[in-house]
C-alpha cells in the first residue's frame, strides 16, 4: 500500500522540483516567481574541476569480464565468447557491422559513431544547447538519476571553453563563470523529445520512465519553454 | 636511465618508419684542456644538431656531462613510448628547443575492452606544460591517448607554428576540436586521424579551414564517423597546392570522389576513396570514374572502399601498375573480384585485406606481388567457431610468392605447423610475425599436435624478428623455442598458451632485448613474474592480465623495484585485499606513481 502511494507521488502533477515545493521558496540562484531555471529544475551543480569529456564506450562501462582462467590448459575452449578475442580493434568491428547491415542510415551510423563499443540497444540521445556550437552525446543508463545526469551535462557544456569562431548568436565560451551565470539564470531549461516526438519538460517524471522514453535531450532558453507538455497531460 | 628509447613504431598510413642506425664510433673530445666551454658548447651544437635518430642521440647523451646538456639543448623530436614514464615537466626541462613529439599512452590492449574506459593517458598535461615551454612546437603525433577537444584548442591557440597533428587510435575529442584546429593552425601541413574515436558534434568542421590558399600536404579523415560538407572539402582542395595525401570518409561517395579527383589527382601520392558507392542511384549514367582514376598518375597509396560497390572496383585498374600500398581491409571482396586487379599490382608493398578474398586471393597475391613486404588479413567474421576462408594454404602461397616479406599479420581458423616452418625458411626477412588463430587453444589441424614446431622454427629461422604475437595450442616447449632463439625479439604477445610457469621464465630469461610484453589468460603465476625482476627496469611495459599472479607477489615486486609503477586493475567491487590479481600492468618511470589514476586502478 505503501509502495503504491509512493509511485503515485511520484507521478503526480507539480510544477516544482520532484522531490518538494518548498524549493520554491527558497533564495535560488535563479527562481523568478514559478518559472523554472535550468538549475532548480535539475538541481545543476556546476564542478568546474575535470575537462574532461567522457568517452562512452558501452563495452567498457562494465568492468565485467569473463574470467577464462584455464585450470586445465588442455581443456577443450569454452564455446562462450570472451571479452577481447579475436583481438579485433572495436573501431574495424563496427565497421564490419555497419558492412553487413548495409546501412548508411540513422541507426548504423549512429552506433558507429559512438566507436568503443557498438552494443545494440544502446540508449545514446543527443543533447544540444540553444546557441552552444555543437552537440554532444549521452549514454542514459549510465546515469541514475536526473542529479548525475545534471552533473554530467555540467561537465560537458561548460568543459568547453573555446570561443565562438564564425557563426552568429553563438555562446561565447570562453568564460566558465559566464557560462554559469547563464546555465544559473532561468534563462535556460533541459527538454526532451519522447517517444512521441513531443518535447517535454525534464523533471517530471521519475528517472527510469525518463530514460525509457527520451530520446533526445535540448536545453533550451526559457522563452521558447512556453508551451511545452508534461507527461501527464491528458491529451 | 634514458626516458626514451628505441623503437620502430607500427606502420601508420601503411608506411613504416626506417630503423634506428647502428651507433657509430664517436670522438670523445676532452672537454677541459684546450678549449673554453662555452666554445665547446657551440662546437658540439654545430655537430649533434646532424643527429637525427634517437639511439645516436640517446648514446652521444651519455659521454658525459658537456655532451648530455649540449644534447638535450638540440634534440628537436621527441620519442615517448609511454606517457607514464615521465612527467611533462622532466621533458620540458631536459628538451629546451623541442619542435616534435611523438608520444604514447595506453598499452595496446585497451584496444580489446581488456581495460575500463577512463584508465588514463591523458594528454592533457602534456599539452599545457609545452604550451609555455615550447611556444615553437611543430609537430604532435600521439597513439592511443585521451585527448579533449579544450586540448586541441589549447594546442591549436599556443602554437602559432604548429604543423603536424597526427592522432592514431585516440579518442576523447570531437568534430568541435577538428574545428578549432583547422581553423587556428594556419600553417598545418598534416591533419591526420587515424583509427580515432572522433564523436559527431554536428560542427562544420570542413569550413572552418582558412578561406584563402594552404599549406596542406596530408589529409586524412577516414575515421570520422560524421558526414561533411562536401561543397567546403571541394573548395579546400581547390586551394591546397601542395596536398599529397587525402583519405576521405565512408560519407563521401563515388561521384564525390570523382569530383575531387578532377580537381586534383595529378598531385596526389596517397588516395582514401572514401565509400567507394555510388551516393546518387537516380542518376542513369554514372561518370568516367576509370578517367578519374586514369589522371592519378602519382597515386601510390590507395585505401578506403568502406562501403564498396564491387562493380566500380575496376575502376582503378589505371593507377594498380604504380600501387606500393593498398588497403581493401574494409572491403568485402570475393576471390572473383579480387583476382583481375591484384594481377597488375606487381610493385605492391604493403597489402591489407579481409580474409573474404580467400586463400585463391592469397594465392594471386603471391602470383603477383613478388616486392610484397607487410601483409595483414584481417577477419570479416571475427568469430571462433566459424568456417574461415583463409588457411594455412594461403600462407604457404604467400611465403613460397612473397621472399621478401618482412611484416605479417594474419587471423585465420586453421593453420599448421608445416606451414609456418616453411615460411621460417622463405622468409628470411621477418621482423613482425603475428598469426591469430581464433579458435583459441587449436592444434595444427592436419596432426592434432600443438604448434610448437611452427612458431619455434619462426623465431629460429628469422632471424631478424623483432615483434612476435602466437596463438593456437601452446605448450612450455614453444616459449623454450623463444627465450633459446628470439634473441632480438622486442614485443611480444601471447594469449592463452603455455603450461606453467616455466614458459614465462624462458622468455624472460632467454630473450634479452624484450621491451614489451603483453599476455592474456595464459597459467603464468608468481614464479614467473619474480624470474623477470632482472628485467623490467630495462622494458618499456608489463601486461599480465587473467593469469596466476597473486597481489602478494605484485607487492612484492613493487616493494623490491621502486621505480617501477606496479598498476593492479580490477572491477569495483575487487576487495584490495583480494589476492587474485585481474590485471597487472608495470612500467619503469622516472617520475613514480602517476597523479591520476582512476579508482578501479590500484597503485601498488
Amino acid at each position: 500500500m505503501i509502495g503504491q502511494l509512493m509511485n503515485l507521488k511520484a507521478t503526480e502533477l507539480c510544477l516544482s522540483l520532484p522531490g518538494g515545493a518548498e524549493t520554491l521558496d527558497t533564495p535560488a540562484k535563479s527562481a523568478v516567481g514559478n518559472k523554472r531555471g535550468f538549475s532548480e529544475t535539475v538541481d545543476l551543480m556546476l564542478n568546474l574541476q575535470s575537462n574532461k569529456e567522457r568517452a562512452i564506450d558501452l563495452n567498457n562501462a562494465t568492468a565485467s569480464k569473463q574470467k577464462t582462467l584455464l585450470k586445465d590448459p588442455v581443456k577443450p575452449p569454452a564455446k562462450a565468447q570472451v571479452v577481447g578475442w579475436p583481438p579485433v580493434r572495436n573501431y574495424r568491428k563496427n565497421i564490419m557491422t555497419n558492412h553487413k547491415t548495409s546501412g548508411a542510415d540513422e541507426a548504423s551510423s549512429e552506433k558507429a559513431g559512438n566507436g568503443g563499443g557498438g552494443a545494440t540497444g544502446a540508449t545514446l540521445v543527443k543533447v544540444s544547447m540553444d546557441g552552444a556550437p555543437y552537440l554532444r552525446k549521452v549514454h542514459l543508463k549510465m546515469y541514475k538519476s536526473y542529479q548525475d545526469l545534471s552533473d554530467a551535462l555540467a561537465k560537458m557544456f561548460s568543459s568547453f571553453t573555446v570561443g565562438n569562431y564564425g557563426a552568429q548568436g553563438m555562446i561565447d565560451f570562453m568564460n566558465e563563470t559566464k557560462l554559469m551565470d547563464l546555465l544559473n539564470s532561468s534563462e535556460y531549461v533541459p527538454s526532451y523529445e519522447d517517444k512521441d516526438g513531443d518535447w517535454m519538460l525534464v523533471g517530471d517524471v521519475p528517472w527510469e520512465m525518463f530514460v525509457e522514453s527520451c530520446k533526445r535531450l535540448r536545453i533550451m532558453k526559457g522563452s521558447e519553454a512556453i508551451g511545452l507538455g508534461t507527461s501527464n497531460s491528458p491529451f | 636511465m634514458s626516458e626514451d628509447d628505441e623503437d620502430q613504431s607500427p606502420a601508420t598510413d601503411l608506411r613504416s618508419q626506417p630503423p634506428c642506425s647502428p651507433n657509430k664510433s664517436r670522438n670523445c673530445i676532452s672537454s677541459s684542456q684546450t678549449f673554453p666551454d662555452h666554445v665547446l658548447e657551440n662546437v658540439l651544437e654545430n655537430v649533434l644538431q646532424f643527429l637525427d635518430s634517437r639511439c645516436d642521440r640517446n648514446a652521444a647523451s651519455l659521454v658525459c656531462k658537456l655532451w648530455w646538456k649540449v644534447e638535450g639543448l638540440t634534440r628537436s623530436e621527441v620519442f615517448i613510448g609511454n606517457c607514464y614514464a615521465l612527467s611533462p615537466a622532466r621533458l620540458t626541462q631536459r628538451f629546451k628547443r623541442v619542435r616534435s613529439l611523438l608520444l604514447k599512452g595506453k598499452p595496446r590492449f585497451a584496444d580489446f575492452n581488456l581495460m575500463p574506459a577512463d584508465w588514463g593517458a591523458n594528454f592533457a598535461p602534456w599539452v599545457s606544460t609545452m604550451a609555455k615551454a615550447y611556444p615553437w612546437l611543430e609537430k604532435v603525433d600521439l597513439k592511443r591517448m585521451f585527448v579533449t577537444d579544450d586540448d586541441l584548442a589549447l594546442l591549436a591557440e599556443s602554437f602559432p607554428g604548429f604543423k603536424e597533428l597526427i592522432l592514431v587510435c585516440c579518442e576523447g575529442f570531437g568534430t568541435s576540436g577538428i574545428a578549432v584546429v583547422a581553423n587556428k593552425c594556419r600553417k598545418l601541413k598534416v591533419l591526420d586521424l587515424i583509427e580515432s574515436d572522433v564523436t559527431d558534434d554536428e560542427v562544420d568542421w570542413v569550413s572552418c579551414f582558412p578561406e584563402d590558399v594552404t599549406c596542406l600536404e596530408s589529409l586524412a579523415f577516414d575515421c570520422v564517423e560524421a558526414p561533411i560538407n562536401f561543397k567546403a572539402l571541394e573548395g579546400l582542395v581547390g586551394r591546397s597546392p601542395l596536398l599529397r595525401k587525402l583519405r576521405l570518409n565512408r560519407f563521401v561517395s563515388l561521384e564525390e570522389v570523382h569530383r575531387l579527383l578532377l580537381l586534383g589527382a595529378p598531385q596526389l601520392t596517397s588516395l582514401g576513396t572514401g565509400s567507394f558507392s555510388r551516393g546518387d542511384q537516380s542518376q542513369q549514367e554514372p561518370p568516367d570514374y576509370a578517367a578519374a582514376f586514369r589522371a592519378c598518375k602519382s597515386v601510390v597509396c590507395l585505401s578506403g572502399f568502406r562501403e564498396l560497390m564491387p562493380e566500380y572496383l575496376p575502376a582503378i585498374l589505371p593507377v594498380c601498375a604504380n600501387l606500393t600500398s593498398l588497403n581493401f581491409s574494409y572491403a568485402n571482396i570475393s576471390p572473383d573480384m579480387f583476382k583481375p586487379i591484384i594481377h597488375n599490382c606487381h610493385k605492391l608493398q604493403i597489402f591489407w585485406a579481409l580474409d573474404s578474398i580467400c586463400d585463391e586471393g592469397l594465392q594471386a597475391v603471391a602470383a603477383t606481388c613478388k616486392e610484397l613486404r607487410e601483409l595483414r588479413i584481417f577477419p570479416f567474421d571475427p568469430r571462433e567457431d566459424t568456417e574461415g576462408p583463409v588457411s594455412e594454404l594461403g600462407l604457404q602461397a604467400i611465403s613460397e610468392g612473397c621472399r621478401k616479406l618482412e611484416s605479417l599479420l594474419y587471423f585465420c581458423q586453421h593453420m599448421t605447423n608445416a606451414a609456418l616452418i616453411a615460411m621460417s625458411h622463405n622468409c628470411p626477412e621477418l621482423t613482425v610475425f603475428r598469426l591469430c588463430i581464433m579458435g583459441r587453444l587449436r592444434p595444427d589441424h592436419v596432426t592434432g599436435k600443438a604448434m610448437d614446431e611452427g612458431f619455434g622454427a619462426i623465431v629460429k629461422n628469422c632471424k631478424k624478428l623483432t615483434r612476435l604475437a602466437v596463438s593456437g595450442l601452446l605448450t612450455d616447449q614453444a616459449f623454450r623455442y623463444m627465450g633459446e632463439y628470439g634473441k632480438l625479439i622486442r614485443t611480444l604477445s601471447v594469449a592463452f598458451a603455455g603450461d606453467s610457469d616455466m614458459a614465462l621464465r624462458h622468455v624472460l630469461e632467454g630473450c634479452p632485448r624484450l621491451q614489451k610484453l603483453e599476455i592474456r589468460d595464459s597459467p603464468f603465476g608468481d614464479v614467473a613474474l619474480r624470474s623477470g625482476m632482472h628485467r623490467y627496469y630495462n622494458m618499456r611495459f608489463v601486461w599480465m592480465s587473467a593469469c596466476r599472479l597473486t597481489m602478494g607477489c605484485c607487492k612484492d615486486v613493487a616493494r623490491a623495484m621502486p621505480n617501477l609503477v606496479v598498476e593492479v586493475i580490477g572491477s569495483d567491487d575487487d576487495d584490495v585485499n583480494r589476492d587474485y590479481v585481474e590485471t597487472l600492468y608495470m612500467y619503469r618511470s622516472l617520475d613514480g606513481p602517476r597523479k591520476d589514476a582512476p579508482q578501479f586502478v590500484t597503485i601498488l
